[in-house]
């Protein structure tokens, strides 16, 4: 086993790509240090990509955020220009474990690590966010929903690392919102959970929508029979209940040690009826 | 496995070591450099015994790998005393009886330590989920949380 | 030497005090040594194979491979723990848990350890190890495993207690009974019956501290122990026993303890530690990791009980009967005794009969937790009573008060009660401001009484005068949570000096004569008790010493305040001489002045306490918040108040974890899923609320100072107390613990859908 800290992106490319065994990216660690104390994993390689340039930094660009691949969530929530376009992603990250794994967890890593109920990849579906890819075979960018490809599996290849995670500026009148179902009020995994983005027109009327939920299906789900349940409309009552309707008709769950398919089911919809509510006040809506 | 070198500061100190490249801190600062302070409840983040201070944050020693502390700054339960003279945090702790065990109270005293300096005002409410991170199966919290709050009127008086 | 144990009423200058406790400051700077802080020159680390399987006969054991990897001292299975226990049934479950022998019977079992110089090659060598298993049938669920078809887990088990002995074997181990007076009659005379089953869910004490050892046997037969556990005399014995050791040359230190609530008095790792240094001729250094704790630790019982209870419409109980089933793992038990014991212990009843069965299943051996069996059965009486008071239309708080045993009464599992604290902490609970501050929308309040017996026992304590006039009080009970401050308050109260003068300490198995463990509320109960002895036996030494110094008779010399003084009229220009002054001349009168004690703490005097909690429950998740949480409760006398507290407090949170969030969750393949912190949900800060307590002084007539046990109690009446204010804020009643969102969700939607 091998621990290095390469200190450029090509030479963390190339060094994943030639590993001889299972090589792992270690950011935060907070689920990789779990995983090989379990025995699950055993990687021949540790490649620690804190020590490259950028891979730390939360950049405001012309298109919106760039967020390195290395940043804590604890970071992320110290940044107010983010908070302030982004509250619903912030939120959803800063509900990461601990305070202290909130020193140490990354969106990226949460987003590779492949856990349905991963708590910031739905409020990143819904947000649009797209992610950097760097590999062997040069850069790519792809959108965030499609780099889990089922529980604990990506659609990364072999030397394959992401570098960072675009999130777009605001648009005017736009909000977003994340909300899980845990048993406690801290350091649970969801049960299941909701991220809702909208943008409203002048009149308050949703002109674009995005709710995603999370642990109601093998990935995220981004549920487009959701969001076209509120395009069109104001957030009153009906459209709550429609929304809340088609969240739990789309769900797909499974019965496990932290929830049943029924729970599942109904809670999702809450959930979505409550980020939304949220979300629609955020952008302004009334 | 060829060991890793790492030269890194702990409490004020410099310190270094050799460490296997898959090796937690918190196994580095227990069983290689006899700080013993940090416990190991759990070994995967989710009690909060191990914690200590890395460059000003928060983090479980548990999951930290040794060789991620090269050019770093730690701090431990170990350091928070200066002299004889015991930190705000540590005296209150003690006043109110904020343990029975005693187990989880080196965490508690680090992430109380760092909460304080993050928001020197808490809120009961900030404290408890400030603290959330830390198990305790003893008290009940109760004390824990009027120690801390104890210790920030203290702290905020000198 | 004779020693009056009963009480006697007096003002006390340091018991009732609140200084800080004398082990405080090495618990703050991290200096106190725990199970894994403590290590032996050339020691190796132990592991332990576990088994995958929840039954599975172990055909064969092959380590071979293993014992050829480099840096592997010793591997061990079954084989090098033969069976030493000539016939002690208990002992030998002890034993099989330990390391199993024919078969495993539960997922974490273990079956195999190794000794190596590393934890790396340690790991390694598991995985080398084969192991060839017949996978059996398995049964987890309590009451499936009382089912006739079910797996049957030990075929030499037939049911005790039965009035014939039957004629197959069975997982149920036992029958026990309790009660008295004619129950069908009693039902007769009733204008209102409540009849419900209730099911509990398995927890675990969830210390935050691994099971940790450190084990040293040498060639000559002695041996060293180093470990955490909340009885280290216990420990030898069973240590001694199981690996053929004499008792006395096995040298067991208790280290800090990181929590036990009764799942460190039996021993589970330190026999593998001890063969494994045997073998390996080398210290061997042995802690659990927290999926091991989970997996082969610990648990309590999960339960099904049925509970009847009839009352006349003027609210006296008529009668009452509860039928009591109690996991106990693959081994047996009297956990539905005690269960049966304690469920009805609350109330003055005419008619009243409790049943309880210990079933065999395919989970870890049961372990004490904290009043062992009495929170599930008082979750289900406590709950019946709420809703016959409903039904009769009486005020919860007052059909408990008009129900409640009192001094003389006969309790329902025999014994008749003498002064008591049930009664005065229902009136203490009705007139506190907790009952009639307001509630809101989806919030409700719920109140409930627990019971504990309490225990004495086996008790030794030295305490030695420095000739400084230092005192170091040796106690042989573990401090689970400030008890040598307590009993340093009692010896400085007794010898009439100041708190600051003594030092407690927890004396290693050599240095002590033996000592139960730490547990039924024990601690500071029968340690202080034997503490004023032994500081009584020192004060007539210190009078005598005094008298030589003064040259007059020792019958003319008393003990006040911390001095010896020469009573009468002719000595007075003696003057007082101090503890310090006696001590400081002990080398010229008689040599080192000490005070020893051995005794059995008889009388320990049962335990009540009443719980107030308020709830709000999210009728659209099944979401709960405990909102508001109070504590009554009877402490005798409270020697450091804020420790008694702080028992009230930690016991209540233990309960509400139980009552909301922490379950045992097996799959159908037998393994436990949840063996974390992550996925068994202890409470966390964030969850509760500041926890009020209110400490009632009835004093327990069989002590010097009146203490009784208060460790316990307080996790008796929280699964009650929250599934009643759940019922009342959710509009169903609540049946089975622990309460989940799902579980809560599912009872409202039924609700709703009638």
């Amino acid at each position: 086993m091998r621990y290095i800290r390469p200190l450029s992106i090509e030479d963390a490319v190339g060094q994943l790509a030639g590993s001889a065994g299972p090589a792992a990216i270690l950011a935060g660690g907070s689920d990789l240090l779990v995983r090989m104390k379990g025995g699950f994993v055993e990687p021949e390689l540790i490649v620690d990509i804190k020590g490259i340039p950028g891979f730390s930094d939360i950049r405001e660009t012309a298109e919106g955020f760039s967020i390195g691949a290395a940043v804590p969530c604890a970071v992320l929530g110290e940044n107010a220009v983010l908070k302030k376009a982004w509250p619903g992603v912030v939120e959803a990250a800063k509900l990461i474990g601990s305070k202290q794994v909130q020193g140490r967890c990354t969106i990226t890593g949460n987003l590779c690590n492949a856990s349905p109920a991963a708590d910031s990849v739905p409020a990143l579906v819904a947000a649009g966010a797209r992610a950097v890819v760097a590999g062997p075979s040069g850069s790519r960018t792809i959108a965030v929903e499609a780099v889990p490809t089922g529980p604990g599996k990506t659609s990364l290849a072999k030397g394959e690392i992401i570098e960072a995670i675009l999130l777009s500026k605001r648009a005017a009148r736009s909000g977003d919102a994340y909300l899980r179902f845990i048993p406690r009020t801290e350091m649970d995994i969801a049960v299941v959970s909701a991220g809702v983005n909208l943008t409203l027109d002048e009149a308050g009327v949703i002109k674009a929508a995005r709710v995603a939920l999370g642990a109601a299906a093998p990935t995220v789900l981004l549920v487009e029979e959701a969001a076209e349940a509120l395009i069109g409309r104001k957030l009153d009552d009906a459209a709550l209940e429609r929304l809340a309707k088609v969240c739990s008709g789309a769900c797909r769950p499974i019965d496990d040690k932290r929830g049943t398919i029924e729970f599942r089911r109904k809670v999702a919809g809450v959930l979505a009826g409550r980020a939304a509510t949220t979300a629609y006040a955020r952008a302004g809506g009334k | 496995m060829a060991g890793i070198a790492v030269s890194t500061t702990i409490n004020g100190d410099a310190v270094e070591y050799l460490c296997q490249p898959d090796e937690p801190l918190l196994d580095v600062l227990r069983d290689r450099l006899g700080l013993t302070g940090a416990k190991e409840g759990c070994g995967t983040g989710d009690c909060g015994a191990c914690s200590i201070i890395l460059d000003d944050r928060l983090v479980c020693s548990c999951l930290v790998l040794g060789a991620e502390a090269q050019g770093r700054r730690i701090e431990t339960v170990e350091g928070m005393a200066h002299g004889e003279t015991l930190h705000p945090l540590q005296q209150k702790f003690l006043e109110h009886a904020a343990l029975q065990c005693g187990i989880c109270t080196p965490g508690f005293l680090i992430a109380a330590k760092d909460l304080l300096a993050k928001n020197p005002d808490p809120s009961e409410e900030e404290i408890r989920f400030g603290l959330a991170g830390n198990l305790c199966r003893c008290t009940g919290y109760d004390k824990i949380v009027r120690a801390v709050q104890d210790a920030a009127h203290v702290m905020k008086q000198a | 030497m004779n020693f009056d144990p009963r009480y006697a009423n007096r003002n006390f200058a340091s018991v009732g005090t609140r200084p800080i406790r004398p082990d405080g400051i090495d618990k703050v700077t991290g200096r106190a040594r725990y199970g894994a802080d403590f290590n032996m020159a050339g020691q190796l680390v132990g592991r332990v194979l576990r088994s995958p399987h929840a039954h599975a006969k172990i055909r064969k054991i092959d380590t071979s491979k293993a014992e050829k990897l480099q840096g592997v001292k010793a591997v061990i299975t079954a084989a090098d723990l033969p069976d030493l226990t000539d016939g002690d049934a208990a002992m030998y479950d002890i034993l099989d848990n330990c390391m199993a022998r024919a078969k495993a019977l539960y997922d974490g079992h273990a079956v195999a350890a190794v000794a190596a110089i590393d934890a790396r090659t340690a790991r390694q060598a598991l995985k080398l190890i084969e192991i060839d298993y017949e996978v059996l049938p398995h049964v987890t669920d309590v009451d499936e495993a009382m089912r006739h078809h079910a797996p049957l887990i030990n075929d030499t088990i037939f049911t005790e207690g039965l009035e014939e002995k039957p004629a197959k074997p069975s997982n149920v181990t036992k029958r026990s009974q309790f009660g008295h007076g004619d129950v069908h009659a009693g039902f007769g005379a009733a204008d209102f019956i409540v009849e419900r089953s209730f099911r509990t869910e398995q927890t675990h004490q969830g210390y935050i501290e691994p099971h940790a050892c450190v084990a040293s046997v040498n060639l000559d037969g002695t041996a060293e122990l180093w470990v955490c556990t909340q009885g280290h005399f216990v420990y030898r014995q069973h240590c001694a026993q199981l690996l053929g050791l004499e008792a006395s040359k096995l040298r067991v230190t208790s280290s800090e303890i990181g929590g036990g609530f009764g799942g460190k008095t039996h021993v589970w790792a330190e026999p593998v530690a001890l063969a494994l240094s045997r073998k390996a001729g080398r210290p061997v250094k042995l802690v659990m990791t927290r999926d091991e704790v989970f997996r082969a630790s610990g648990p309590t019982s999960a339960t099904s009980i049925d509970v009847r209870i009839g009352a006349r419409k003027d609210g006296t109980i008529t009668a009452a009967e509860a039928t009591l089933r109690y996991s106990s793992g693959p081994y047996a038990g009297s956990w539905a005794e005690i269960g049966a014991m304690t469920a009805f212990a609350c109330y003055k009843l005419d008619n009243v009969r409790t049943v309880g069965y210990e079933v065999l299943v395919n989970r870890p051996k049961t372990a004490a937790y904290r009043a062992p069996s009495a929170p599930m059965a008082a979750f289900a009486v406590e709950s019946a009573v709420d809703e016959l008071a409903k039904e009769i239309g009486i005020d919860p708080v007052d059909f408990r008060i008009k129900n409640a045993a009192q001094e003389g009464t006969r309790s329902s599992y025999g014994p008749v009660y003498g002064p008591i604290g049930i009664g005065p902490t229902l009136e203490a609970v009705k007139n506190h401001p907790h009952m009639k501050a307001p509630l809101k929308q989806n919030q409700g309040r719920g109140m409930a009484c627990g019971f504990w017996f309490n225990f004495g026992g086996q008790t030794c304590v030295d305490l030695n005068i420095g000739m400084d006039g230092s005192v170091s009080l040796a106690v042989g009970t573990v401090d689970v949570g400030g008890s040598r401050a307590s009993l340093s308050l009692v010896a400085a109260e007794e010898l009439g000096i100041d708190y600051s003068q003594l030092k407690a300490i927890v004396a290693d198995t050599a240095s002590l004569g033996y000592n139960d463990m730490t547990d039924g509320s024990r601690g500071t109960f029968s340690s202080s008790m034997a503490t004023i002895s032994a500081a009584r036996n020192a004060i007539k030494i210190l009078r005598d010493r005094a008298a030589q110094m003064w040259d007059i008779p020792v019958e003319d010399v008393i003990w006040e305040q911390g001095h010896a003084v020469a009573k009468g009229d002719n000595y007075g220009n003696l003057g007082k001489l101090s503890l310090k002054e006696i001590a400081a001349q002990s080398g010229k009168t008689g040599g080192p002045i000490a005070g020893h004690s051995e005794l059995v703490a008889d009388g320990a005097g049962v335990s009540f306490a009443t719980h107030i909690c308020d709830v709000e429950v999210d009728p659209e998740t099944g979401a709960t918040r405990v909102i508001r949480y109070t504590v009554v409760q009877d402490a005798g006398k409270a020697v450091h108040p804020t420790y008694v507290e702080g028992q009230y407090q930690g016991g209540a949170a233990q309960g509400i974890g139980w009552a909301l969030n922490e379950e045992y969750i097996y799959g159908k393949d037998g393994r436990l899923q949840n063996a974390g912190f992550l996925d068994y949900r202890i409470p966390v800060c964030s969850d509760l609320p500041m926890i009020d307590t209110q400490i009632l002084e009835i004093p327990n007539p069989n002590h010097p100072y009146g203490v009784r046990g208060v460790g316990e109690t307080s996790i008796v009446p929280p699964l009650a107390a929250i599934a009643n204010a759940v019922s009342n804020a959710a509009g169903v009643r609540m049946t089975h613990i622990p309460m989940s969102p799902p579980r809560i969700l599912a009872a409202i939607e039924a609700e709703r859908e009638g």
